[in-house]
């Protein structure tokens, strides 16, 4: 018979855990050396990797940079003493084309410039820790940066001035206060500085004129239009009932965008000259024209792909059908057809005479295929929302525009945000099928530089090239999708 | 059947019933496709009113107080509440439940938002409250259901019976004017469905209307003024709580009873 009663006396204190479990030789015990069969996998994966490494560095380590030919390229491999190596001479060469396809070299900085805002421009969107003053700060050191590769001249340099004065003021208050100093500032009622979101959405008709360049007054009316919808929606939502309010606030401005802009923009033009030089479609090429349908596209196809997934789901039926047949239908076809439907039918389709530019063109048949797509996906996130959190929202008496903005559609992307990261990563990629129609992106302008007689047989440098400049892309949205995760945690901690 | 004993006295005094009526249901009748959910039901419940609502499960009792706030349309019959009829008109549906407040079985809080957060979006986007002030008063609810340190943390962060009691609070921010309860202490562990059901008592002490549909009956016998008995998509009894448990008339409340006291 063992005694069956027990009382603890004494609670035990917390201890450290043994020495084999933590530190350098507690992880490498654990992850490396975990049994005899780990041992001996992770032996034999270092070994790959050393021969992987050593048969690779001696080819990229090349003294090739400053070659004009793949000629120049084997002498000076063969003069080294090398069995083979790469030929970075094309690379040296083509760079910049790489980049900006023929875009007018005197005017790169215009699309240089439009790439660094795009950054500045996101920053609010993508990241809540940074300050408004620090999102400020780099706007205004962006284009303080960018005066100094412009062309001369006295307005430059009062630009310049102001713009100095403005970024040592910006740098100057972001280091001389800390945060407790600004909290009380503004309590005290000094003025915060502006919402750097503004700048964002401004950005969104900066950008395609610093790309095509025209008349200033082309964005400023289109931007216009936006205003016109926003004025209808809310003047006519109280008089009309919503739904007619939004579909007057969608049709007007584009009315006025296809009848009255043009107008608008000369007549303001007119009064008011100017403008940048014009840089037509067809110079568009290289990692430039990638980023401009991709970052376009990518910006369109989530909100389109939201408002498709909640059509989806609508209880109006007509509403909910066309939805069906548009994800159904553009997401049962290649997105080579779609891109020949822009490059070709389109043009049998419109009126004789109307010139639709190519790469708009391009941009919509990419947005509306990665919508379908995007569609899904944030419909599976909508999918794993449990029914009591609409019923919750419901229940408060939120309406239903309310409750997806703040209860469901918060909660549906951050479910889905791998998915979605996912669909912009391919629709980036996606973008050099572009070279198929005969636009010049980076795909395509290696193809033309093969073509080349100095670089007739050129081939991993080139690829290589392209490959690193896109995986830069898509690595970063895929490292910034795992940050937005660990961010939007708010399960434990 | 787990039933909370309740250890303190409740304190009646500003439990009082008055002549307005909060609820008036009439012939109401409810249907899943051919599933003939709830049958005829008539109810009149005024203002201050506590009424606990039992049954087995499948009885309907839930979808009841889902048609009064129309988690849940009803197909024949009317439903007045607070003299808003409830219709496909979506603006009425707001109005009655922006004044109606709602307790789930699972909480519902929203994962995504602070504690905080969770009590004050209602009344900043429905109630159009300024954002310090509906701070303010969503900090005076936390403190009522003794939560105020969590406000915060995210739900994730809080035990069940915190979440209960911050569900509550976040009803309680719309200052409405009739509770519904669903199950509240369903899904909670023993330990927990104490602290639930006393924030339940404070506020019935404080004279709100509540309809709470729920299987402890010490609740129902000490906090009640009517007891609801439903089977079978209908209302088989009611009565004053201690007239109730002591002397059952129907068979079926009194099987009822047999099996869950």
């Amino acid at each position: 018979m063992t005694k069956l009663s027990y009382v603890r006396t004494e609670m035990l204190p917390e201890r450290e855990p043994p020495t084999s479990a933590t530190g350098v030789i507690g992880w490498m015990r654990q992850n490396l050396f975990n049994g005899w069969m780990n041992s001996l996998l992770t032996l034999i994966s270092l070994a790959v990797i050393f021969w992987l490494v050593a048969g690779l560095l001696p080819w990229f380590w090349s003294p090739t940079w400053n070659a004009g030919s793949l000629g120049q390229c084997r002498e000076i491999i063969a003069e080294a003493g090398k069995q083979s190596g790469a030929c970075w001479g094309v690379i040296n060469e083509r760079w910049p084309q790489m980049l900006f396809g023929f875009y007018p070299q005197d005017l790169r900085l215009r699309p240089t410039l439009a790439f660094f805002l795009l950054f500045v421009a996101l920053i609010p969107v993508l990241f809540a820790m940074i300050s408004r003053r620090m999102n400020w700060l780099l706007l205004v050191l962006v284009l303080f940066a960018a005066t100094f590769f412009g062309p001369g001249g006295a307005v430059m340099t009062v630009l310049q001035i102001v713009l100095g004065l403005g970024l040592a003021w910006l740098a100057w208050t972001v280091v001389a206060t800390d945060r407790a100093d600004r909290a009380a500032q503004i309590k005290e009622g000094v003025k915060r500085l502006p919402n750097p979101l503004i700048f964002s959405a401004a950005f969104v008709f900066l950008m395609p004129w610093l790309l095509w360049g025209g008349s200033v007054w082309v964005p400023v009316g289109v931007a216009l239009g936006f205003v016109i919808g926003w004025l209808v929606f809310r003047l006519l939502n109280a008089l009309i009932g919503s739904l007619a309010a939004l579909i007057l606030a969608i049709v007007t401005p584009v009315l006025w965008w296809l009848f009255l802009n043009g107008l608008f923009a000369s007549a303001m033009q007119a009064v008011l000259p100017y403008g940048l030089e014009p840089v037509p479609s067809r110079l568009f090429g290289g990692l430039l024209l990638s980023v401009t349908i991709g970052v376009t596209a990518i910006v369109i196809s989530l909100p389109m792909g939201i408002m498709l997934a909640l059509g989806r789901q609508s209880d109006l039926l007509i509403v909910k059908s066309l939805s069906v047949i548009f994800i159904e239908f553009i997401r049962g076809v290649p997105l080579i057809t779609l891109l020949f439907v822009a490059s070709v039918l389109l043009n049998i389709f419109l009126p004789p005479g109307t010139n639709f530019d190519i790469i708009l063109r391009v941009i919509i048949m990419a947005t509306i295929f990665a919508a379908a797509y995007m569609a899904e996906v944030v419909r599976g996130g909508l999918a794993a929302l449990p029914k009591g959190q609409y019923e919750a929202a419901d229940a408060l008496g939120l309406d239903y525009w309310k409750a997806q903005r703040l209860i469901i559609m918060p909660q549906a992307l951050k479910i889905s945000i791998p998915g979605i990261v996912s669909t912009f990563i391919g629709l980036f990629k996606d973008t050099t099928l572009v070279s198929i129609i005969g636009l010049l992106d980076p795909i395509g302008l290696s193809t033309s530089i093969r073509a080349d007689t100095n670089w007739n047989g050129i081939v991993w440098e080139l690829y290589g090239f392209v490959a690193l400049l896109f995986f830069i892309f898509t690595f970063s949205m895929s490292r910034y999708s795992m940050y937005l995760e660990r961010r939007l945690r708010t399960d434990h901690g | 059947m787990p039933s909370q004993e309740i250890e303190r006295a409740v304190d009646h005094s500003r439990m009082k019933v008055s002549d307005t009526v909060a609820i008036e249901i009439r012939d109401m009748n409810k249907w899943y496709g051919q599933f003939h959910v709830l049958r005829d039901i008539n109810l009149t419940v005024n203002e201050g009113e506590r009424i606990v609502i039992a049954g087995p499960s499948g009885s309907g009792k839930s979808t009841l107080i889902r048609c009064i706030n129309r988690l849940e349309e009803h197909q024949a019959g009317s439903i007045i509440v607070d003299g808003t009829e409830l219709s496909s008109d979506l603006k009425n549906v707001d109005k009655v439940r922006s004044e109606v407040g709602m307790v789930f079985q699972h909480f519902n809080l929203f994962p995504h938002l602070t504690i905080l957060e969770n009590c004050t979006l209602a009344p900043i986007w429905v109630r159009k409250v300024p954002r310090n002030e509906a701070e303010e008063s969503a900090m005076q609810y936390l403190e009522k259901v003794k939560i105020p340190e969590q406000a915060n943390k995210y739900p994730g962060q809080l035990s069940g019976g915190q979440q209960q009691r911050v569900a509550i609070a976040r009803s309680l921010c719309m200052k409405p004017r009739i509770m519904l309860f669903d199950e509240p202490t369903s899904a909670l562990d023993p330990e927990m469905i104490k602290e639930v059901l006393d924030t339940m008592i404070e506020l019935a002490e404080e004279g709100m209307t509540m309809l709470v549909v729920t299987h402890e009956m010490g609740f129902a016998q000490q906090v009640a003024n009517r007891v609801i008995f439903m089977d079978a998509g209908q209302i088989v009894e009611q009565n004053e709580p201690t007239e109730f448990f002591n002397n059952p008339q129907s068979d079926r409340t009194k099987l009822f009873l047999s099996q869950i006291l």
